[in-house]
């Protein structure tokens, strides 16, 4: 606590009760009121998590900004936040986009302005809350409250085809979380009536059970992250969402579920993520090659950018599961370089789509002609994903790669594979959008991005830029969780 | 000590008899047909039967009239939640009735009545005394499902109700009557006492036994027993359905608890597995039939029989844990259906029945408000935190995992995966599609408040569900003391 103030909660329930004031605005005769309420709920939200990096204690790998009550005393249930070096860099990554996304749908959003804003900010604090619960079952009531503000997001304002994935993505995530639920659950009882996150880290659990466990965990997680062979929701969800839909849900949803991985089945079933751990490694390698060659034949951008995102993940999920440093803090950066150039991409798609209405490659061609400054960041943004130096999509794909290369060379091999594939797709993509000559009126007409687009990419451009050439400040946070996950992942808990 | 004050734990049953009967003749004098004067009184008598509950509420479980009557916490606060869900019924109803001309007295000493026969059940403690509530309570709605009587659907699904719950009736009579054999006695207890120092005629406990749980399957409305009850709820006027469908159920619960639970805990091995096989084929049933649902209440029929499947993984978990965690889910489970069918009549108009799916097309372009509202019910239904049917469904769980019943908690879930689909279909088609009409919605003050309640009241006891969730673990807690 600094100055005596939550800020834990303050980051979950400020974006909240704006989201609720921004619902109070009524119907659209009040949309600049509900635009400008929304947009200092965001900044606001943003801000009280500047101080937990700040008065972040690197030495640690302790809980900070710990908050207990009791809440449901009847379950030993208790309202218990508190963020290690690893979950502190979520809170402020998901603070970040709010803002972002409620300015992103300044202009573009005009039927139900306020329910739109309002479902951004209210899932903004929610996912501040999944990343900040030590509480199993608050952990979960955030996890799975968030579902709801996404799945109105994509049905309301979505493309033609938001309710068939809006359903798909809703019942998809609903399922893996049902089967978490019921491991919780054997957890509680195991323990002795206890839902503390931290408890389920240090209590021994047979080898069978242990399996179990972990199986439910994977089907909670991967759905989320989204592995193979549970990622179909994803393009389809991608597609059909608005703009700001895309972005959180590449940026921050797709994080929620890695980050379940090092909270849950790591730490609390370490002999059956051992055991385990070939599958999640083939599976990865499996997203990494096979959702980076189907990637290759997309022509709708949104889905080229959604595969690759699985792809990505792949990464992530990779890093972790091969148990050592490199690995794990090359994942975790990967996780948010990728939160800042997928989320930057979509943005950048969203500019395009909003002036043609259209996502189809095919349809585009010689728009650095006519848009020159969103080329250039659309051509930076594209290197970042493909994973230049310089770029913050390198330092993650570098450490991941040189962490798998002391497990197992050919691991590696496959991994570095990504690069290739990786810059084939992107770079294919970017050519065909960007460069050459104009080919339809329709890019003739084009004009060069406004004040509000150059700021968004402007932010996201230093941010990727920054994070690149200098990742120390994003490292050296999570240095001392990430030892100490390790080390305690290696212990045996039989 | 007198006579009279041997009675102070039935005050609230003679109270509301005596005032039925008032009501019954005072009402001969209203003769306008909003019955205001008639309301008023009914909400009135509710809230005196609150009162006398409260006020005369003493520690400990207290047994009269020769055993064949008990008050306990837990049926005290069962009734108290019946009365709320009654007199929120009764302001759901009025506008609705008022313009399908049912708005009668009849309807409400009748609706009286039924309330009356649900606290027998919720306090009786002798097989004789359970038939009595359960046939009072029976009979009263079997007349409320007819009182429409130039309705055909309703008629039939009447007579459809009256038949079924005879022979559900006729079932519970033959298996009391052989556990009577078996044991020699119908004091609930007494039975417990008997089969614990052995009967003899040990076919005739097990027949005894199946008859029974078959009876209260049927009552309760779990698969394979379950065929009236989508037929009665569609066919019965609304508000008729929501006086079925609401807290009938905390009787149905209550009556659970006393004669498998406190009379035949003795054969809890028994009993536990028919109920393990009800409420896997109840989940099973009523989650995927609702799917092919076009009627909302029809729909809300067949999701009733998956939530009571629900409430019998509770019940059959046993231990405090168990059936606090069933009681709770009543609770709750009443609560959602209220709003529900309060929705249903909030949405119909004169000549208009608002139950169609399709009738909430774009719910949120005409009422944000009222969409919102649903939106929190279909949720809370789904068990989608932060609603109280999620903790109802956790709490569930939580006692079938403890109780080591983890591949049934397992079924649940995914049966209640299934069902998220039917309800987020209600969702999708109140927010994602365009309205079919646009004619304006006009809400009655007094339920338009009552339904904004009911929502945001599923929201806070979502957010903090602890107080009523200890309220029902010790009400379960203090009523199974005996033991």
């Amino acid at each position: 606590m600094i100055f005596g103030f939550p800020l834990l909660s303050l980051s979950i329930w400020l974006p909240i009760i704006f989201g609720l004031l921004v619902l109070a605005t009524g119907n659209d005769r009040n949309a600049p009121l509900a635009r400008v309420v929304a947009v200092i709920g965001a900044i606001l939200g943003f801000l009280v998590t500047i101080p937990l990096y700040l008065d972040f204690d690197k030495m640690t790998s302790a809980m900070q900004f710990v908050e207990l009550s009791e809440w449901i005393p009847h379950f030993n249930v208790h309202y218990h936040l508190g963020v290690d070096g690893i979950s502190v860099l979520f809170v402020i990554l998901n603070s970040f986009f709010t803002p972002l996304v409620v300015i992103a749908g300044w202009k573009i959003i005009e039927k139900r302005v306020a329910q739109y804003l309002a479902g951004f900010l209210i899932m903004s604090g929610l996912v501040n809350g999944v990343f900040a619960s030590l509480d199993a079952v608050l952990f979960y009531v955030f996890w799975e409250a968030m579902l709801i503000p996404m799945f109105i997001i994509i049905g309301v304002w979505g493309g033609p085809n938001r309710v068939y994935a809006a359903i798909k993505f809703f019942l998809y995530t609903f399922f893996g979380s049902v089967l978490m639920l019921i491991a919780l659950l054997y957890l509680y009882v195991q323990s002795g009536g206890s839902f503390s996150i931290l408890e389920y880290h240090r209590m021994p659990i047979p080898m069978t059970a242990q399996i179990l466990i972990f199986i439910a965990f994977f089907m909670a997680f991967a759905v989320k992250v989204p592995m193979f062979p549970v990622h179909t929701w994803l393009p389809d969800a991608h597609v059909e969402a608005p703009t700001g839909g895309s972005v959180i849900l590449a940026a921050i949803m797709l994080k929620v579920g890695a980050y379940g991985f090092i909270r849950f089945s790591m730490p609390i079933v370490p002999d059956a993520s051992h055991y385990l751990a070939g599958w999640m490694i083939a599976l990865s390698l499996i997203a990494v090659v096979y959702i980076g060659l189907v990637a290759l034949t997309q022509t709708d951008m949104k889905k080229l950018v959604a595969y690759s995102s699985i792809s990505h993940m792949g990464f992530v999920t990779l890093g972790f599961f091969i148990f050592n440093a490199y690995g794990m803090e090359g994942a975790l950066v990967q996780m948010i370089s990728h939160g800042f150039v997928s989320g930057a991409l979509f943005l950048c798609i969203g500019v395009l789509y909003d002036r043609m209405h259209t996502r189809n490659i095919a349809d585009y061609g010689g728009v650095a002609s006519k848009m020159p400054m969103f080329s250039a960041f659309f051509v930076l943004f594209a290197m970042g994903n493909v994973g230049l130096p310089g770029t913050s999509g390198f330092v993650g794909e570098f450490m991941v790669i040189m962490g798998t290369v002391n497990v197992n060379f050919w691991y590696a091999f496959a991994l570095a594979s990504i690069l290739i594939f990786g810059a084939a797709y992107t770079l294919w993509m970017v050519k065909r959008v960007v460069f050459g000559a104009v080919v339809n009126p329709h890019v003739e007409a084009l004009t060069d991005i406004t004040f509000r687009e150059k700021l968004l990419l402007g932010i996201l451009a230093l941010t990727v830029l920054g994070m690149g050439l200098y990742p120390l400040p994003f490292t050296e946070i999570m240095h001392t969780s990430v030892n100490d996950l390790l080390v305690h992942v290696a212990r045996s808990k039989l | 000590m007198s006579y009279l004050s041997t009675l102070t734990p039935a005050y609230a049953e003679i109270f509301l008899l005596v005032m039925t009967s008032l009501i019954l003749i005072a009402d001969l004098f209203v003769t306008h047909p909003s019955k205001t004067p008639t309301y008023l009184l009914v909400q009135l008598t509710l809230l005196g039967c609150a009162l006398i509950t409260v006020f005369t509420h003493e520690p400990g479980v207290i047994h009269i009239f020769n055993n064949q009557f008990v008050d306990d916490l837990m049926s005290d606060v069962l009734k108290l939640v019946s009365y709320l869900a009654v007199s929120m019924a009764l302001v759901y109803s009025r506008r609705y009735l008022i313009l399908r001309e049912l708005f009668s007295g009849e309807f409400m000493v009748l609706t009286l009545f039924a309330l009356l026969g649900m606290m027998v059940m919720i306090s009786a403690s002798h097989f004789i005394t359970l038939y009595i509530g359960l046939e009072l309570l029976s009979l009263s709605l079997y007349a409320m499902v007819a009182l429409q009587r130039d309705s055909a659907i309703a008629s039939e699904s009447a007579m459809k109700y009256f038949i079924l719950g005879a022979l559900a009736s006729g079932l519970l009579l033959y298996g009391m009557s052989m556990l009577y054999g078996a044991t020699g006695t119908l004091e609930v207890t007494g039975i417990a006492d008997a089969i614990r120092q052995g009967v003899d005629n040990k076919s005739l406990l097990a027949f005894g036994l199946v008859f029974v749980v078959a009876g209260l399957a049927f009552k309760l409305g779990a698969v394979p027993f379950h065929m009236w009850v989508p037929d009665v709820y569609h066919g019965a006027p609304t508000a008729m359905t929501m006086m079925i469908g609401s807290a009938p159920k905390l009787a149905a619960f209550a009556f659970v608890m006393r004669i498998l639970v406190d009379g035949l805990q003795p054969l809890v091995v028994q009993w536990s597995g028919m109920l393990a096989i009800l409420a896997i084929l109840s989940m099973a049933v009523g989650n995927i039939t609702a799917i092919a649902q076009t009627n909302l209440k029809r729909m809300l029929a067949y999701s009733t029989i998956a939530h009571m499947g629900f409430l019998l993984l509770g019940i059959l978990s046993g231990g405090i844990d168990g059936y606090s965690s069933a009681m709770f889910y009543a609770v709750i489970y009443v609560l959602m259906s209220l709003g529900g069918f309060g929705m249903i009549m909030l949405l119909s108009r004169e000549g208009f029945e608002a139950d169609m799916l399709n009738d909430f097309k774009g719910l949120n372009q005409r009422s944000p408000w009222l969409a919102f509202i649903m939106l929190i019910l279909m949720f809370s239904m789904a068990g989608v935190p932060p609603t109280a049917g999620f903790y109802a469904k956790l709490s569930v769980l939580q006692a079938a995992v403890g109780a080591g019943y983890t591949p049934l908690a397992v079924i649940a879930v995914l049966f209640s995966l299934i069902g998220a689909f039917y309800y987020l279909r209600i969702v999708k088609l109140m927010y994602f599609d365009a309205p079919e009409t646009h004619v304006p919605i006009s809400i009655q003050p007094d339920s338009g408040l009552l339904i904004s309640i009911n929502g945001l009241a599923v929201l806070v006891l979502g957010i903090l569900p602890g107080t009523l969730i200890s309220v029902c673990a010790v009400a379960v807690q203090k009523s199974l003391m005996l033991y």
